[in-house]
C-alpha cells in the first residue's frame, strides 16, 4: 500500500489526570474514508482537534504526508494539505457563501499581506471558491448570506470551504449532525464522491452512513482504541458489539 | 458599486465640499474647531480598524496619537521651526513602530486581557512624560515655532496660517479616509474581517492570524500618529494628556456612537461628540447652577442614552430608517 496522508503513534493527551486520548495509532490513506467512531466523551473530538493543530498532543506523534506535524500550529498544519470541518457548524455568517469560499480559498496564497489590490479581482482565489462550492453542490446558493442558509446548507458551506484550501486529508467532525433524512442522504452522496481524491478521517454519530461509507474502522472507548479494522471485522467483533454498538441499536 | 456604497460616496463628497468651504464662512474658531473635528475623525477611524474590522478592543489608543505629536515637541528645537518634510514621516514613523513594540506582546491576548493590556501600556507611556521632566512633565510643551514645509526655496503651504493648517488637515483626512477604505477591500482586510468573526477557524483555514492583527495594530497606530501630529501643529502644545485613557475612551466612544465596522460611522461618532461637547459647555446657568460647568453629566446621560437605544450607533439608526422607508415599496 501507498504511503499514508495521515499517520499517528501513540498518540496521548491528558487533561489534568484525565487520559481523553490514549495511544491512538491509526492511518488515513488516499482514496479512502476512514472513520472513528465511540460513545460521547471517547475522544475523538480531542483526537481530531490534535491532528488539526488546535491541541497539543501530551505524548505520541502527528505524520502528515510523511512530515512529522507534531506540535505544529493549526495555520502550519493547514497549509500542509488539511481541511477541517467542525462539529458545530463554523461559518462566517455574515458573509455570502461566495464570501466565506473565497476566504477560505485566499489561505492558499503565499500570503495575504496585499493591502492595495481589490481581494474581488484575485482571479485564481475566485476560481478556486467557485470549484468549492460547486463541488459541494452549493453553486446555486453562492450569492446567499451563509446565515440565511439552512442548516443542511451551512454544513455543505463547511465542506466547501475546507475543500477550497484544496486539501489531500480531509478532517471531517460529524458532519451529519443535525441533518434530516434527505440532507444526510446528500452529504453521504457528497462524501462518497469526496473520497476519490482525498483521503478522509471522519468522525460521525450515524452508524449506517458510516457502514455505507467507511473502508476502515476504528472504535474507540474511554480514549483507546478498542477495536480497528475493515466493516465487517468491526461488525463481526464481539468486544465492539457489547461496549457500543449493542447499546446504539436497543 | 451597488447603490448603498454609491449614496456613501456621495454624501462624502458633499461633506468635504462643504468642509472645505468652510474658511470661507466661518471666523477662525469655527475653522480651528472643524480642522479638530476632521482630526478626531481621522483618530476614530483608525481605531475602527481594530475595532469594529477586527475585534481588537484596544483600550490606549491615545498612546499613538500623543507619541507622534510628542515625537514633533522632541524634534522642534527652542526658538526655531521643525522641518516638516522629516518631522511627518518621522513621527508617524515613531507611532508605528512604538504600535509594533506594543502590539508585539498585547496581540497574543484576547477579550477583557486585551483591554487591560492596552490600557496599561498606553497609561505607563502617560505617567513617562507627566512624572518626569521630558518635554516639559505634566504642564506639557509649547511649539513655538510650526514646522516649516520648505521645498528648497519654495514653501507650498505655511502652517503658521489655520486656513493652510485645515486644508492639510482636509487633505490628509480624506486621504486616510481612502487608504483605509483600499486596504479594507484587500486581501489584507477581507482577513481582518475574518478574524473579527472567528479568529479559530481563520487559523484552521491557514491563517497565521497573530502577524495579521499585529500589522492592523500598526498600520492603525501610524494613521492615529498622522492625526496626532496635525493635533500638535494645530495647537502648538503638547501634553501627556493626549495619551491618557480619557483620550482613548472618548475615541472609543465616537467609534461606537457612530457605528463599528464601518468608516462613515467613526467620522459621525467624532462629530456628534465634539459638537454636543461644545454645546453642552455653552448651556446656560440655571439659577445657581452652571449646567454648562457640568457638561460631562449631561455627556454621560447621553451615552447611556445612546447605548441603550442605538446598539449599531447613529449610522446603524440611518440605515434602519431607510429600510423603513423602501419597505412599502419593495
Amino acid at each position: 500500500m501507498a504511503d499514508p496522508v495521515l499517520a499517528t503513534q501513540s498518540l496521548t493527551r491528558h487533561f489534568g489526570g484525565l487520559a481523553a486520548v490514549s495511544n491512538v495509532s491509526l492511518e488515513a490513506h488516499m482514496g479512502q474514508l476512514h472513520a472513528v467512531i465511540g460513545p460521547n466523551g471517547a475522544g475523538k473530538s480531542t483526537l481530531i482537534n490534535m491532528l488539526s493543530g488546535d491541541l497539543l498532543p501530551s505524548s505520541g506523534s502527528v505524520t502528515i504526508a510523511g512530515r512529522d506535524v507534531t506540535g505544529l500550529a493549526a495555520h502550519q498544519i493547514s497549509r500542509m494539505g488539511v481541511g477541517r470541518s467542525y462539529q458545530k457548524t463554523n461559518v462566517f455568517l455574515a458573509f455570502t457563501a461566495f464570501e466565506n469560499c473565497r476566504l477560505a480559498a485566499q489561505s492558499r496564497r503565499k500570503t495575504s499581506m496585499q493591502f492595495f489590490r481589490p481581494a474581488e479581482k484575485l482571479d485564481e482565489v475566485n476560481r478556486a471558491a467557485e470549484e468549492a462550492l460547486a463541488a459541494a453542490g452549493l453553486s446555486s446558493r453562492a450569492d446567499s448570506l451563509a446565515s440565511a442558509l439552512s442548516h443542511g446548507e451551512q454544513r455543505q458551506l463547511e465542506i466547501a470551504m475546507t475543500l477550497a484550501t484544496r486539501p489531500k486529508l480531509l478532517l471531517l467532525d460529524e458532519p451529519l449532525a443535525g441533518m434530516g433524512a434527505e440532507e444526510s442522504a446528500s452529504m453521504v452522496a457528497l462524501l462518497k464522491k469526496l473520497v476519490e481524491t482525498h483521503a478522509i478521517l471522519l468522525v460521525e454519530h450515524d452508524m449506517d452512513a458510516v457502514f455505507a461509507l467507511a473502508d476502515r474502522l476504528t472504535v474507540m472507548v474511554n480514549g483507546q482504541v478498542l477495536a480497528s479494522g475493515a466493516p465487517a471485522e468491526i461488525r463481526a467483533n464481539a468486544e465492539v458489539q457489547e461496549a457500543y454498538l449493542g447499546e446504539s441499536h436497543d | 458599486m451597488n447603490t448603498a456604497s454609491r449614496a456613501n460616496a456621495i454624501v462624502l463628497t458633499v461633506v468635504v465640499i462643504a468642509f472645505a468651504a468652510t474658511p470661507f464662512l466661518a471666523e477662525k474658531f469655527y475653522v480651528q474647531f472643524f480642522a479638530k473635528l476632521m482630526i478626531m475623525g481621522i483618530l476614530a477611524m483608525s481605531l475602527d480598524l481594530l475595532l469594529g474590522y477586527t475585534g481588537l478592543v484596544s483600550f490606549g489608543h491615545a498612546a499613538f496619537y500623543g507619541a507622534a505629536a510628542y515625537t514633533l515637541a522632541l524634534l522642534t528645537p527652542q526658538y526655531q521651526a521643525a522641518n516638516f518634510w522629516t518631522s511627518f514621516p518621522l513621527a508617524i514613523g515613531v507611532s508605528a513602530l512604538l504600535a509594533l513594540v506594543i502590539g508585539f506582546f498585547v496581540v497574543r491576548t484576547h477579550g477583557i486581557y486585551f483591554i487591560m493590556v492596552t490600557l496599561a501600556f498606553a497609561q505607563m507611556l502617560f505617567f513617562l512624560f507627566h512624572d518626569t521632566k521630558i518635554a516639559g512633565g505634566n504642564d506639557g510643551i509649547y511649539i513655538d515655532v510650526r514646522p516649516v514645509a520648505k521645498i528648497g526655496d519654495w514653501q507650498p503651504f505655511n502652517l503658521d496660517n489655520f486656513v493652510h493648517v485645515f486644508y492639510l488637515v482636509l487633505v490628509l483626512f480624506v486621504l486616510m479616509y481612502l487608504l483605509l477604505r483600499v486596504i479594507l477591500a484587500s486581501p489584507f482586510g477581507r482577513v481582518l474581517v475574518g478574524i473579527k468573526a472567528n479568529e479559530a477557524r481563520m487559523r484552521s483555514l491557514g491563517f497565521p492570524t497573530f502577524r495579521y492583527k499585529l500589522v492592523a495594530f500598526v498600520i492603525a497606530g501610524a494613521i492615529a500618529g498622522v492625526a496626532g501630529y496635525l493635533s500638535s501643529i494645530q495647537f502648538g502644545v503638547v501634553n501627556p494628556e493626549m495619551m491618557g485613557w480619557h483620550l482613548s475612551g472618548a475615541v472609543m466612544m465616537m467609534v461606537i456612537l457612530g457605528g463599528m465596522g464601518t468608516l462613515t460611522g467613526p467620522i459621525i461618532g467624532a462629530a456628534v461628540w465634539m459638537l454636543l461637547e461644545l454645546g453642552l459647555q455653552g448651556l446656560p446657568k440655571l439659577g445657581s447652577v452652571d449646567l454648562g460647568k457640568h457638561w460631562q453629566l449631561w455627556m454621560g446621560l447621553f451615552i447611556v442614552l445612546a447605548s441603550l437605544l442605538l446598539p449599531n450607533g447613529l449610522l446603524g439608526l440611518g440605515a434602519s430608517a431607510i429600510k423603513r422607508l423602501r419597505k412599502p415599496r419593495g
